[in-house]
């Protein structure tokens, strides 16, 4: 368990303690979404110990959503794993690119922190370039990992008392917390907000023919591989 | 419904954990080009915007404007660098009282 980036154990807790922080707006955005989960599964006849536990297995929970919504309108089992494992292999592509800061860890670490990985842990992560290594991952996962898990235990402890149709407007808090974080960014440079905007263009496409999470998918990859001529030209 | 239940969950949970583990394989037995880091490094910001657009117009399916104007009022409150939970709550509020009033 020897981590060789930080040498000064005062450094680590820190490290970690920062990770936290970090996570506090995750946990803005997840704690209501992660309530609705466990409304709408207690109301969809879900058991409350299967609800807590796909949130502790599975975290993403735009799946959980999804197989939610599958599971009360009858779908089969294979095809609830298949939609899940569409919609969830954008996170290949999101740990590719964390392997890039995590690329000092050792092997176990990484393994730990990927399976951690979601659209918001991944965002904010990446986007701490100089703070972000494994402690300070492992600080915003585990913070973003509870705070997941015991919002849905909340949620169906509460299924009785918060009426569904909240949900709609909280369900704008991930995409605020998403354009939280880009818009700092294009602050920065305009480059990444063009990337944003190529991918914006093509997910739009995409999603004309594609189901959402193929869609994704597939804008992410292209959309950041338009981007490489885009970032070099500027480098030279 | 509860022993199936089980199984989908379990199924669930190895699917999406694969991809998330099969870049730590991938990556300690190759050393990506320039090219390649440069391509991981613009990943997050094309996640990002495909991530919002075009899925915050379902934010309220039957008005996809409510989705829109909480994005905008988002961005605005972003861009003066207001803290992002203030950006947050200041979205969530704005969706509300759009809903209100269309």
């Amino acid at each position: 368990m020897e981590l060789k980036t930080h040498e000064n154990p005062q450094a680590k807790k820190t490290a970690f303690q920062q990770g936290i922080s970090a996570a506090v707006p995750i946990m803005a955005g997840y704690l209501p979404i992660a309530i609705t989960f466990g409304v709408i599964a207690q109301q969809t006849g879900i058991p409350l110990i299967h609800s807590v536990l796909m949130s502790s297995l599975v975290f993403a929970g735009a799946s959980q959503f999804m197989a939610v919504n599958m599971l009360g309108a009858g779908a089969g089992g294979l095809e609830i794993i298949l939609a899940t494992f569409v919609l969830n292999s954008r996170h290949f592509v999101m740990g590719l690119s964390l392997m890039n800061i995590l690329r000092k860890a050792p092997t176990p670490w990484k393994i730990a922190l990927s399976s951690g990985i979601t659209d918001e842990t991944f965002a904010v992560t990446s986007l701490q370039k100089e703070k972000a290594n494994p402690l300070f991952a492992a600080g915003l996962i585990l913070t973003s990992y509870a705070a997941w898990v015991s919002g849905t235990l909340i949620g169906g402890l509460l299924s009785n008392m918060i009426p569904p149709s909240i949900s709609a407007s909280m369900s704008i808090s991930l995409y605020a917390m998403f354009i939280g974080l880009l818009v700092p960014a294009v602050r920065e440079s305009w480059k990444w907000g063009l990337i944003a905007l190529i991918s914006m263009g093509l997910n739009t496409w995409f999603d004309m023919f594609l189901s959402s999470g193929w869609a994704i998918v597939l804008a992410t990859i292209m959309g950041g591989g338009i981007g490489v001529p885009i970032v070099r030209r500027k480098k030279k | 419904m509860t022993g199936p239940l089980l199984w989908i969950i379990l199924g669930m949970s190895l699917v999406t954990l694969v991809p998330r583990w099969l870049p730590v394989w991938i990556v300690d037995r190759f050393r990506p080009p320039e090219w390649v880091h440069d391509w991981l490094n613009n990943i997050p910001y094309a996640a990002l915007g495909a991530l919002i657009f075009p899925g915050i117009l379902s934010v309220v399916k039957e008005e996809p404007s409510i989705g829109l104007i909480g994005g905008i009022a988002a961005a605005g409150m972003a861009f003066f660098r207001f803290h992002i939970l203030f950006v947050i709550f200041g979205a969530i509020l704005t969706v509300i009282v759009a809903k209100a009033l269309l």
